[in-house]
């Protein structure tokens, strides 16, 4: 199969464009969820190193 | 016939509709959790959480406080998808995300309950089931009894409804200690009794609002004369009910002295309505009342959190 074949790109007719305004404002949801996923995975680790306390170094080798 | 294609292209709302792709910001969707409803529901949970005799980490707290928080937030984004039809022809509400249509109601309904999942299950999980449980009854008690069944149906719907407003201290109060005694329920009654002249006040000058929008509010059904007197009678039993934490022995001193200030204003106040019945000065009455209340219930608040801290600085 030919590698330098691109897929082809949608026209007006065959693809939903969106306005500039729906895009600037989808990214700035996307930059919001990925924000509050980031800060849910760094509460998630503190408060279980928090619920493990000491014993987090406890273990035999 | 309208051309599809074009609308597309354009910012109509038409288009958003046929792409799913809204127009919302990320501001919409903090607009739907009611952040002032909110700040106030941090603040009592942090007075619940710091009164709390139990030792509970910073973490776990704020841990604690997040949930909450995003709790409350999550059942007014409920809230508004219900509410949507009567937010619409109410002036004080028409333009929240969903009547607006810049977030649509099942956008809305997604995200309440989302947010009331996770909420519940982190609260659950990370800090205590007791807690978790009483966040769940909250947003239920907010959503289904106070929102889709009372609001609609009896005068009585923010009496009871206010129960909703009333839980957060006794949640995060469970939150730090795994359970619930005499003084998280004396905080709850206090929000409690001090919702409905709160909430009467505002209804007394916004009661063409509530009628038009056909919420069974007391001053639509019951008339403004029996309003005032609800609000009197509600203000003379909730001022010596804020003060028993003093009486009691939980709070302080200071506690009990801007409780019998404030409250001596909050009594003047109410017996104003009462009085003034005609008018502007009517209205103007009204206001006051409204908005000393919420600086009396921050006011009681904030000295049972300024005798903990201080308490607790000095063992």
């Amino acid at each position: 199969m030919s590698g330098n074949k691109k897929t082809p790109r949608p026209s007006n007719e065959d693809g939903v464009i969106l306005t500039p305004e729906q895009v600037r404002r989808r990214r700035a949801r996307n930059i919001a969820i990925a924000s509050v996923l980031g800060f849910l995975a760094i509460l998630f680790y503190v408060v279980t190193i928090v619920k493990l306390g000491p014993n987090v170094l406890n273990r035999p080798l | 016939m309208r051309d599809e294609r074009a609308s597309l292209t354009t910012s109509e709302p038409y288009a958003f509709a046929a792409t799913g792709e809204g127009l919302a910001s990320p501001r919409d969707y903090f607009e739907l959790l009611k952040p002032r409803v909110m700040s106030l529901v941090i603040f009592t949970a942090l007075v619940g959480l710091v009164r709390s005799p139990a030792d509970v980490h910073p973490v776990i707290a704020f841990t604690a406080l997040l949930c909450i928080a995003v709790g409350a937030g999550a059942a007014g984004a409920l809230n508004m998808w219900w509410d949507a039809d009567i937010d619409a022809v109410m002036t004080r509400t028409s333009k929240r995300p969903v009547p607006s249509g810049r977030v649509s109601a099942q956008e809305a309904l997604a995200f309440g309950l989302t947010l009331s999942a996770f909420s519940v299950g982190v609260l659950g999980l990370l800090v205590n089931a007791l807690a978790g449980a009483l966040l769940a009854f909250t947003i239920f008690f907010y959503v289904v009894i106070y929102t889709m069944w009372l609001k609609r149906s009896t005068p009585q719907n923010i009496v009871i409804g206010g129960a909703a407003g009333a839980f957060p201290p006794l949640v995060a109060w469970a939150a730090a200690s795994g359970t619930v005694s005499l003084e998280p329920v004396l905080l709850f009654a206090i929000i409690f009794f001090w919702t409905p002249p709160h909430f009467w006040a505002l209804a007394l000058y916004r009661a063409d609002d509530y009628a038009r929008a056909g919420v069974p509010m007391l001053p639509v059904t019951a008339g403004p004369d029996e309003t005032r007197l609800q609000i009197l009678l509600y203000t003379l039993f909730l001022v010596p009910l804020a003060a028993s934490p003093a009486v009691l022995g939980y709070a302080g001193l200071s506690y009990g002295a801007v409780a019998i200030l404030a409250g001596a204003w909050m009594i003047h106040l109410a017996w104003r309505v009462f009085r003034r019945r005609e008018g502007e000065p009517a209205v103007k009455a009204a206001k006051s009342l409204f908005g000393f209340s919420i600086v009396y219930l921050f006011a009681l608040f904030a000295t049972l959190l300024g005798e903990a801290v201080v308490g607790g600085l000095m063992r």
